[in-house]
């Protein structure tokens, strides 16, 4: 078998009687989408942020590509390909959307001391970024203030700015977060479109969502992983359906 | 090395470490409970001296003036959080610095156009001007020792405030939350102004025990509450034991560091080199001192808050 | 930067072009002197602007800078070095490796443990400065104008008056550049929302120090004119009351603008040489406690003067400057 995507070896992390995170152990295949689901309070976010590197684990590995980045900080990380969204929008208010995406070009443009040329007219960064937008549907509002999109776009935005740093994996915290059936629908077949693509981690409650797009699933109670399959495996696991109790979710 | 010389510094340390503490304890509660840094904190210290020596200059009585002037300093909290301060609240810290900063000017000026730009000097009365032999051979000035006295009651009743109280239970509790403060049935307004006048008495105080030390000037509290600053970052923001010990620390190396240091560093270099270096360094000593923390614990000895 | 942002950046530049030849006219060298003085805090409030406005930094200790490129002078001076071939350069490298030294230690730190630690920092600086008793302890000394081989006569009013305009007009320049460049997009990046930058892979605190080091450079350039304008070289230079007037200069004339901090050490200065005056006008014998009215003054323009001066003339710009 060929080295997965992302592997997570005995991940560990509890705030001070709390385990968030227990002794998990999670293969993400190249190339897949997996969905990580789970009821409120079973330590997604910890574990995002732990891939991410905003937390350091108590124990346990967490091996990208072929490499150990337990012990690396965030940009480390994001420089060697792994990109995240987040899951409260967190798009820089003040830059319109190009800029936004442009910025995100940048950081794989190799190092950003350069003090002279403006960047606004280099189309080193603007083409990407352009590409990127188009890409996403958000071309017309390239030169809008990202405070002046819709949540909706600003959600689409974040998405974008993950996919210009050109990762190779995609950690998506909740893109669906606080969107509407419509907005949702065009999000889903936004990921839909980048299937096959990147490799994508994605952490969501929109079921329906999740059972469209994800290729395998793997759910999460109380920092465990207590299974992981295909969605038809999944949705007919007696302990998933246990866990759940609102059954009809799944169902759904 | 003289070791009464080192023992009489090191009281002297913990007499400006007391100093300090009782500067930094309104500081940083300020800054814990309500957010805000006050550069102003200094403007108290003085208005403190000012009205000390005022009140001790009526009554004629070193122990009716300062019974005076700590309530009189609490009245001048309340104005300064009701007026101005409260403002402040939910300003950005930028802001806050900037408006406190022009406070500052002001109140250098109203104490100059009230007393005069002169310094003012307050006498101590014969039973606080002499000196005991608290270690045989080494006399010690009953003020000063009175000082530490002070400064350590004022850290046990605010311990005593933090640990047994219900205002102490918000300020651990950290709460700039709202609604944590309103589900107690407090009125928030009230504890954020009574909180205030708080810091506004123990930095007044400060001012009241400096007086007779110094000379009572305008603009006097600032150095301190730069030092106070300093004491703040060591100690932790938001902590009040954080505050004490980084006080004392900072306080006797600060005085220790300025007796010693150039003696030290004769060890080391020729006598003239050293009298050039000793008081430069000892000068930087506790920012260094400072540095060398934060490198160690960015947040300070006792991180109380987080964000 | 549109059209109008141009035009009041220009139009402001001319009128400082013009003072030394109008003061001529009328006869009055006083104002060359004067605005020779704002044009060298015009710099230092350009260069804090530059990490406070666009980098988010709320640097307390900029006076600091000051200190530092002015004792560099100084101290050659005293040494007997006149050359301002070699007192500008020891300046500014002296500046840099000191901001280097401080940014390293203080941006390890954010919000107010920022502000308070750079605040402690210059005024170690100052107590240094005060220690120093070879060069005059708290008093401080005097320093001859810098000597540049007879290509420029600093003795000369206008002559100095123009090298300090060269040198504003070069430190716009070079803010502009740096603002708009791909440095710059991660600085103002970092402001806007530092996570998301680190998550983006900018590790920000060195492209923070960096813009750290810089602004503490140029503000050195201000200190080495200083020393020249002042003949003069003190630990008050370095005063902690000094950093919070280049900081009242930045938020005066408007923050994250370009030509903002020029407007605002402008305002400022010409406030503190006027306001007595007027005072004593209106009233007889207040002018003397004009910092009773500068005070509450100051707290008005931080409560209520949003956008600052700038934003009287061009439409609020903004991060682009």
């Amino acid at each position: 078998m060929a080295e997965a995507a992302l592997r997570i070896e005995g991940l560990s992390k509890s705030f001070g009687g709390l385990v968030a995170t227990d002794n998990l152990h999670l293969a993400i295949e190249s190339g897949e989408i997996h969905a990580i689901i789970g009821p409120n309070g079973a330590g997604k976010t910890t574990l995002v942020a732990q891939l991410a590197g905003e937390l350091k684990p108590n124990a346990g590995q967490v091996i990208f590509a072929g490499r150990d980045i337990t012990r690396l900080t965030m940009p480390a990380r994001a420089a060697l390909g792994l990109a995240r969204s987040y899951q409260i929008t967190s798009v820089l208010l003040n830059f319109t959307a190009e800029d936004n995406v442009a910025l995100a070009a940048q950081a794989v443009a190799g190092h950003s001391f350069r003090f002279w040329r403006p960047a606004r007219s280099d189309p080193a960064l603007r083409q990407p970024a352009r590409e990127v937008l188009a890409q996403i549907g958000l071309a017309e509002r390239a030169d809008t203030l990202a405070a002046n999109l819709s949540h909706g776009e600003q959600r689409q935005l974040e998405i974008a700015m993950a996919l210009a740093t050109r990762p190779s994996l995609l950690l998506l915290d909740e893109p669906m977060a606080g969107m509407g059936r419509e907005e949702s629908g065009r999000m889903v077949a936004l990921l839909e479109s980048l299937k096959g693509r990147h490799t994508i981690l994605l952490i969501e409650h929109d079921m329906d969502a999740v059972f469209a797009l994800a290729d395998r699933i793997t759910v999460l109670v109380y920092g465990r992983a207590i299974a992981t399959g295909r969605p038809d495996e999944i949705r007919n696991n007696d302990e998933v359906r246990q866990a759940y109790l609102g059954e009809e979710a799944i169902d759904a | 090395m003289d070791p009464l010389l080192l023992l009489e510094q090191a009281f002297n340390g913990l007499q400006f470490g007391v100093m300090l503490f009782l500067i930094a304890a309104g500081l940083t509660l300020v800054f814990g409970i309500m957010d805000l840094v006050n550069l102003a904190h200094g403007s108290l210290v003085m208005i403190g001296a000012y009205l000390a020596t005022t009140f001790i200059g009526w009554t004629d009585s070193f122990i009716l003036g300062l019974l005076l002037a700590i309530p009189a300093m609490f009245l001048v909290g309340v104005v300064v959080e009701v007026i101005v301060l409260r403002t402040l609240y939910l300003r950005n810290h930028l802001d806050q610095v900037l408006a406190t900063f022009g406070l500052i000017l002001f109140f250098n000026e109203i104490i100059r156009i009230i007393w005069g730009p002169i310094s003012l000097y307050s006498g101590l009365p014969d039973y606080l001007s002499g000196h005991v032999e608290i270690i045989p051979g080494a006399p010690y000035p009953v003020f000063r020792l009175l000082i530490i006295a002070v400064g350590l009651l004022v850290a046990l009743a605010i311990y005593l405030i933090v640990a047994r109280t219900r205002l102490g239970m918000l300020i651990r509790a950290g709460a700039s939350n709202n609604e944590m403060v309103g589900a107690l049935g407090i009125d928030i307004k009230l504890l954020f102004t009574l909180v205030f006048a708080l810091g506004a008495v123990f930095a007044g105080l400060a001012g009241m025990m400096l007086g007779p030390l110094t000379s009572v000037e305008p603009g006097m509290g600032e150095p301190l509450l730069i030092l106070a600053f300093v004491v703040i970052i060591i100690g932790g923001i938001g902590s009040i034991r954080g505050a004490f010990v980084a006080a004392i620390v900072v306080g006797m190396v600060d005085t220790v560091g300025r007796v010693f240091l150039p003696v030290v560093l004769r060890a080391f270099v020729s006598d003239a080199a050293a009298d050039t270096a000793g008081p430069a360094l000892a000068s930087m000593l506790i920012y260094i001192l400072m540095a060398a923390i934060l490198v160690v614990r960015p947040r300070g000895l006792f991180p109380a808050r987080t964000g | 930067m549109d059209r109008r942002q141009i035009l009041v950046a220009v139009i402001g530049l001319a009128l400082f072009a013009l003072v030394p030849p109008l003061a001529g006219i009328f006869d009055q060298p006083f104002y060359v002197d004067m605005f020779a003085r704002i044009m060298i805090f015009a710099i230092a409030a350009v260069s804090l602007d530059l990490i406070l406005g666009y980098g988010g930094m709320v640097s307390f200790g900029h006076a600091a800078y000051i200190g530092v490129g002015a004792y560099a002078v100084g101290i050659l001076s005293y040494y007997g070095i006149d050359n301002g071939f070699v007192q500008f350069p020891v300046a500014i490298a002296a500046a840099a490796l000191i901001a280097l030294v401080f940014g390293l230690m203080s941006l390890r730190t954010t919000g107010v443990y920022f502000i308070m630690i750079t605040l402690a920092f210059a005024q170690m600086l100052y107590f240094l400065g005060i220690s120093l008793e070879e060069f005059g302890g708290d008093d401080g000394m005097p320093a001859y104008r810098s000597e540049f081989a007879g290509l420029i006569d600093l003795t000369d009013a206008d002559q100095f008056y123009y090298l300090v305009f060269a040198f504003l007009v070069a430190a716009l320049v070079v803010t502009h550049r740096l603002i708009h460049s791909r440095f710059g997009a991660v600085v103002r990046g970092a402001k806007a929302n530092e996570r998301r930058m680190q998550a983006m892979g900018f590790p920000t605190y060195r492209y923070k120090l960096a813009a750290f080091t810089i602004a503490g450079t140029m503000c050195g350039i201000a200190g080495a004119l200083f020393a020249n304008w002042n003949e003069f070289v003190s630990p008050d230079a370095m005063h902690w009351t000094r950093s919070g007037e280049i900081m009242i200069m930045v938020i005066m004339g408007g923050m994250g603008t370009l030509i903002g901090p020029v407007l605002g050490a402008t305002g400022l200065l010409l406030l503190e040489e006027y306001l007595p005056e007027w005072m004593e006008a209106l009233i007889a014998g207040t002018g003397e406690h004009w910092m009773v009215v500068m005070g509450p003054i100051l707290i008005a323009i931080v409560l209520f003067g949003r956008g600052g001066i700038y934003a009287l003339f061009a439409r609020r710009g903004g991060d682009d400057g």
